[in-house]
């Protein structure tokens, strides 16, 4: 009879975190922060048609850095149960706490029990209320840790690297400076990022039920001032 | 409640009716639940034990198409609601006016709302209006069966097609029959006289006032002969509810001008009636 070698079980863990974290190191980065009046993404992202960042519910959003087919398996799993939540209950009992931590439930189950962990880290935020205030961004990893970010989080590869160039907000900025500062985070100090490499979606309080609204490139560029 | 997980082979897609079916809501919405497996068993509610809601109206015009309807509900012969709303947006570019049973009515108006949110989130853009409507279509012959029992729901879709650039409108027969209309359409049981106000008074090029008017007035003649169509009730400040659908979306017509058009209209009349 064959006996399997055995493997420290931290080794396991150990193995399946590189595992996962190489995964998400190959894709791009993404950053979300606070601004006045709610909540941005700013994803690199090439491609206009599969998307990073996507709306959830009325003020919740969505975004997935990593592998695309099993962030966009969380995502639409996300807009099935706050749809049938807001259904079975009202549209207001629907919030992005405990999206979050169903994602986590999903996240830890798969990485100790499944053959290879997910390889993604995803972002569930939500704006409060209209007079300010209340805004969440749950940033959840490959093995169901949740951090529940302050003002601003970044997602993906080199984040240390982005974080340090972004900076410490002193205050809640205006969008257009918010952006400057999360995209030549993003692109480093030897390249810079057109519009139509960015992904970039907001969170806007008291624009009506649905707070989600992509940004188009001429918008963009409008912002940033190119 | 679970993040709801499917293996690919028994994924619902992008459909809301669907993924409550597999969640185990399937009780809650099908038309079996209402009616019993056997229509015969349970026969023909009578009209007196369940609300109803009369009359609604939809004309295209000049920028998309208009929606209305009148605020009243019955039961039997009784008034059971004076302000009831019968005229939803259904989604940006789209709303819906129902006649029928009102609780029925108003669970198909909340299903089609999240049926097209749903959608389009799930596949990252709207449906074509010609897809909302067909949806409509099923949803309503979905009710067929409770239908047989006298819980009829027949609604009227309208939208701005953003790929055609106009207003379009489509009625239903209780069958799920779809009916896409070029002027106007009307539902419910004030809809011969409002029907008339309308084909007569309509004309391809009419603004945004002159097709409120319109509307407005076909409401008030269906509520001079049909005793189920509310009329205007400026004592408790009740309007008919329009609606308008442009290349800008929905917009409700706010009461005020409609307390205004409508003051004019009964002073149009009064005239009218004094005039040797």
């Amino acid at each position: 009879m064959n006996m399997p070698f055995y493997v420290a079980p931290e080794q396991v863990m150990k193995d399946r975190a590189d595992y996962a974290r190489k995964g998400i190191a190959r894709g791009r980065s993404l950053i979300a922060f606070r601004f006045v009046e709610g909540i941005a993404i700013c994803a690199e992202n090439k491609s206009s048609t599969l998307r990073k960042v996507s709306e959830i519910y009325d003020r919740i959003a969505f975004a997935g850095v990593g592998k695309y087919n099993e962030f966009d398996q969380l995502r639409i799993a996300g807009v099935r149960h706050a749809d049938l939540k807001g259904y079975a209950f009202s549209r207001g009992d629907v919030d992005a706490r405990s999206l979050a931590n169903q994602y986590a439930q999903i996240l830890g189950q798969i990485f100790t029990h499944e053959m290879k962990p997910m390889e993604v880290e995803i972002l569930v935020a939500e704006i409060g209320a209209d007079d300010g205030g209340g805004d969440q961004l749950f940033h959840i990893l490959y093995d169901g840790t949740v951090v529940d970010e302050d003002m601003s989080v970044v997602l993906g590869g080199e984040t240390e690297a982005i974080s340090d160039r972004f900076g410490e907000l002193d205050g809640v900025p205006e969008l257009s400076g918010g952006l400057r500062r999360a995209i030549s985070a993003l692109s480093g100090p030897d390249r810079s990022l057109a519009p139509a490499e960015l992904e970039i979606a907001v969170l806007e309080r008291g624009t009506g039920r649905r707070a989600f609204r992509r940004l188009d490139d001429p918008e963009v560029a409008l912002l940033i001032g190119d | 409640m679970n993040l709801p997980l499917f293996r690919p082979h028994d994924d619902p897609g992008p459909s809301f009716a669907e993924l409550l079916r597999r969640s185990g809501f399937e009780n809650q919405i099908s038309p079996e639940s209402i009616s019993g497996d056997s229509t015969s068993r349970i026969g023909k509610v009578p009209a007196s034990d369940f609300r109803h809601g009369t009359t609604c109206i939809a004309v295209r015009y000049r920028d998309g198409v208009l929606l209305a309807g009148d605020r009243r509900a019955t039961s039997g012969n009784l008034i059971s609601h004076r302000s009831i709303e019968k005229v939803f947006a259904a989604d940006r570019h789209s709303g819906v006016a129902i006649a029928g049973a009102a609780g029925p009515a108003a669970e198909m108006v909340r299903l089609f709302q999240l049926q097209l949110e749903h959608y389009e989130k799930v596949e990252g853009e709207a449906l074509s209006l010609e897809g909302k409507a067909n949806q409509l279509g099923q949803m309503v012959r979905s009710n067929l069966p409770a239908a047989m029992q006298g819980l009829v729901v027949v609604p009227i879709f309208a939208g701005y097609d953003l790929k055609l650039s106009e207003g379009r409108l489509f009625e239903y027969d209780v069958t799920g029959g779809r009916y896409e209309e070029a002027e106007h359409a009307t539902t419910g049981s004030g809809s011969f006289h409002a029907g008339t106000v309308l084909k007569l008074g309509y004309r391809a090029d009419m603004d945004p006032g002159e097709v409120t008017d319109l509307a407005i007035s076909a409401l008030f003649e269906a509520a001079d002969e049909d005793s189920a169509t509310g009329g205007p009730d400026p004592v408790r400040g009740i309007y008919p509810i329009v609606a308008t659908i442009t290349a800008e979306g929905y917009a409700r017509t706010d009461d005020d001008e409609l307390a205004e058009r409508t003051s004019a209209l009964i002073e149009r009349r009064r005239a009218r009636a004094e005039s040797p």
